[in-house]
């Protein structure tokens, strides 16, 4: 081969990367406003008076696909997409780190005339809340955190009455007394879930014990399997998880123990170890958004929904539930419905046997947020630094 | 349950976490000691996983799904190879280049096997041998792929160190000039090599979607191909101490789990960061003397062949 054609051919193949990563790129971007463009340019012609659609953006910290949390989010997208038709457009991103480039991420999605931003991880409070700052004429929605701006509204769904409603299950399907949960990231949403999970057990079954392991990910399905294998050879033989993938639920089906999906129905990940799947419906705080947006009516604030709102379910309970314990969640969740069966109400007792909440008494929303101790029965330490 | 139970289980689960770091270390050694670095490890691993776990979503059959795994590690390591030996592009950048390729293929291809579920796995127990105490559960309850592992070790080792093949691979390592001059054919006998890593690359990420987690999901290595990468390089390109380290690495991410769950009082940020620490500390321990590195890094890795200059 010729110094010549060596040299053509590295630039011809030079070229074509560059070609195939464009292409790439080009595949990847996802856009769904197809079905607004149409709408978009026609009225300019016939119909001035018909308005633009909303547009509507969400950013994910994980792939859709990933039958978890960031699931649950986009299917909540595609039900208000199906609701609102032509009167809103939406765009998402997935796979949005909880880093700098969340910000970039936003104030693009901004760019591209976005009025209405939803972030839907806690990661993403600050990057938000400054690109809020800039951008007044644009609605923020903030999904877990805790801070709030004059554009940019928190919300939050009480996935505690989820997890409670699971150790109401797991107490009495456990035969070794020992529960295990796999946990994300150490915040007080995480540590709330695996205590309301423990109380939900110990409400049945007042041997339980929980033991914890930490992967420090929202979502890393090999090490959620490790941590769940780990789990069982330590003796437990009910499972749940805070994590975002069904890695949990699998290993569990691989051991012949139980486990639960968490934030969508994972009941086809595990059709034997899967007990019932605690949901998180988006649905009809995303109707609530945008409504609130388009009559004009949004205002700032903190909303945290739970079963009472239809926000948090437990579906696809398994056959191998009692009939006695179906019919107790049953008594729980019109409880919660109603508003006269409250989770977190004294007394509930800590780790060192010293009562954190006194008879009868109710905790507030403040006190629910700023959980970052173990109730009695969760064994371990709350991981520091947070 | 039992306490030595527990601790048999313990040991079962970092043999099976070990494996997927030996196999694609082994593998990477393969082309190391030819002296071709291929940084693309992760790439290759992510397009291996999906494509075995696709072959086995569609076919049911593990071991075509290894087979698929194998032939996209190598047809990607193929690719590489024609860049780096024949067109002499940097290695470094080419590796780093078909690990980003790798990363966006898989991720793009893909999607629509996110949602998918394999059959049941079987369960492996060798007879006899699985129902002795304690020893049963720990080593002999394991998919056929982790003996594999261990007989590919020896398979290795006897290759460099006793056959000609491995004579003529390590001389193309050490001085491609002189094995040039010998009337080797340097090129392609690098070439097999790279394709050869490719392929070990390959088993390793179908191993992980396939067997390790029944599932894919983009970006599962979750870096696996760097730390085996890593691996190669401090076990200084020795096969035995390659199976070690991956098993030293399995044996800490299951260690520290364990003493989360027994609440053993360390901050799990650092539990999490345990296994890259060990693991890089002994096997620097165990291989810190100069000339023992010098004995063993092939002379002219990462370094271009030209023949007849």
């Amino acid at each position: 081969m010729s110094k010549l054609s060596k040299r053509a051919l590295i630039r011809v193949s030079g070229w074509a990367a560059l070609a195939a990563t464009a292409a790439l790129v080009g595949c990847g971007k996802k856009e769904e406003a197809a079905p607004a463009a149409a709408p978009a340019s026609a009225p300019a012609a016939e119909a001035p008076k018909k308005p633009e659609p909303l547009k509507v953006a969400f950013a994910y910290v994980g792939p859709v696909g990933d039958a978890g949390w960031t699931f649950a989010h986009d299917s909540a997208r595609k039900a208000v997409e199906a609701e609102f038709g032509d009167k809103i457009a939406t765009t998402f991103v997935e796979n949005v780190p909880e880093s700098a480039d969340a910000e970039r991420v936003m104030r693009d999605l901004v760019g591209q005339g976005n009025k209405l931003v939803f972030g839907t991880t806690f990661g993403y409070m600050e990057p938000m809340l400054k690109v809020a700052a800039d951008t007044p004429d644009v609605k923020f929605e903030h999904a877990t955190g805790y801070k709030s701006a004059p554009n940019m509204r928190t919300y939050d769904s009480r996935t505690y009455e989820g997890a409670y409603m699971a150790g109401v299950i797991a107490g009495s399907m456990t035969k070794s007394n020992t529960l295990g949960v796999v946990g994300s990231i150490p915040i007080p949403e995480v540590i709330r879930n695996i205590n309301s999970f423990t109380l939900g057990a110990q409400s049945v079954n007042p041997k339980i014990k929980t033991k914890v392991v930490w992967v420090n990910k929202w979502f890393d399905p090999p090490k959620e399997g490790e941590g769940a294998g780990s789990l069982i050879s330590g003796g437990a033989d009910v499972l749940f998880q805070n994590t975002d993938s069904s890695a949990v639920l699998q290993k569990a089906e691989e051991k012949g123990k139980f486990a639960f999906g968490w934030d969508s129905d994972m009941s086809k990940f595990g059709p034997n170890a899967h007990l019932a799947s605690s949901v998180i419906n988006w649905a009809p705080y995303y109707k609530k958004a945008i409504q609130d947006t388009l009559d004009g009516t949004w205002a700032t604030g903190g909303v945290w929904w739970g079963v009472k709102e239809g926000a948090i379910d437990i579906v696809s309970i398994s056959d191998k539930v009692p009939a006695e314990v179906k019919d107790k969640l049953a008594k729980v969740k019109a409880g919660l419905t109603d508003g006269s069966f409250v989770i977190w109400k004294g007394p509930i007792v800590g780790q060192d046997g010293k009562d954190i909440l006194k008879k009868d008494a109710v905790a507030d929303d403040k006190f629910l947020s700023g959980i970052n101790f173990y109730v009695k029965g969760v064994e371990g330490k709350v991981p520091s630094g947070n | 349950m039992s306490g030595m139970n527990e601790y048999a289980l313990l040991l079962a689960a970092s043999l099976n976490a070990g494996t997927v770091l030996a196999i694609a270390g082994l593998g990477l050694l393969v082309n190391e000691r030819a002296g071709v670095l291929n940084l693309g490890a992760e790439g290759m691993m992510l397009v291996a996983a999906i494509a075995g776990f696709a072959t086995s979503v569609h076919t049911g059959n593990d071991w075509l799904a290894f087979a698929a795994g194998a032939g996209a590690g190598a047809v990607m390591a193929a690719a590489f190879g024609v860049l780096v030996i024949w067109l002499n592009t940097n290695q470094y950048a080419t590796g780093l280049a078909l690990s980003l390729f790798g990363t966006g293929f898989s991720a793009f291809v893909g999607i629509r096997y996110t949602q998918e579920k394999l059959a049941e796995r079987p369960h492996f127990d060798i007879p006899l041998l699985s129902d002795i105490p304690f020893v049963g559960p720990a080593f002999f309850r394991q998919h056929p792929m982790v003996y594999l592992t261990i007989a590919l070790m020896f398979g290795l080792v006897w290759l460099l160190y006793r056959s000609r093949a491995g004579l003529v691979l390590r001389a193309v390592g050490e001085s491609p000039e002189s094995a040039h001059a010998l009337g080797y054919p340097v090129r392609r006998i690098r070439l097999l090599a790279v394709m050869a890593g490719g392929a070990l690359c390959g088993i390793a990420g179908a191993y992980l979607s396939v067997i390790y987690t029944p599932l894919w999901v983009e970006g599962m290595t979750a870096g696996k191909g760097w730390i085996a990468l890593a691996l190669t390089t401090f076990a200084t390109w020795r096969p035995v101490r390659v199976l070690l380290g991956a098993y030293l690495f399995g044996g800490v991410t299951m260690l520290q789990f364990h003493l989360q769950g027994e609440g053993v009082e360390l901050p799990s940020q650092l539990l999490t960061a345990l296994p890259y620490v060990a693991t890089i500390v002994v096997l620097v321990l165990i291989s810190r003397n100069p000339a023992w590195i010098r004995a063993n890094m092939p002379a002219s890795i990462g370094k271009p062949f030209f023949p007849g200059s």
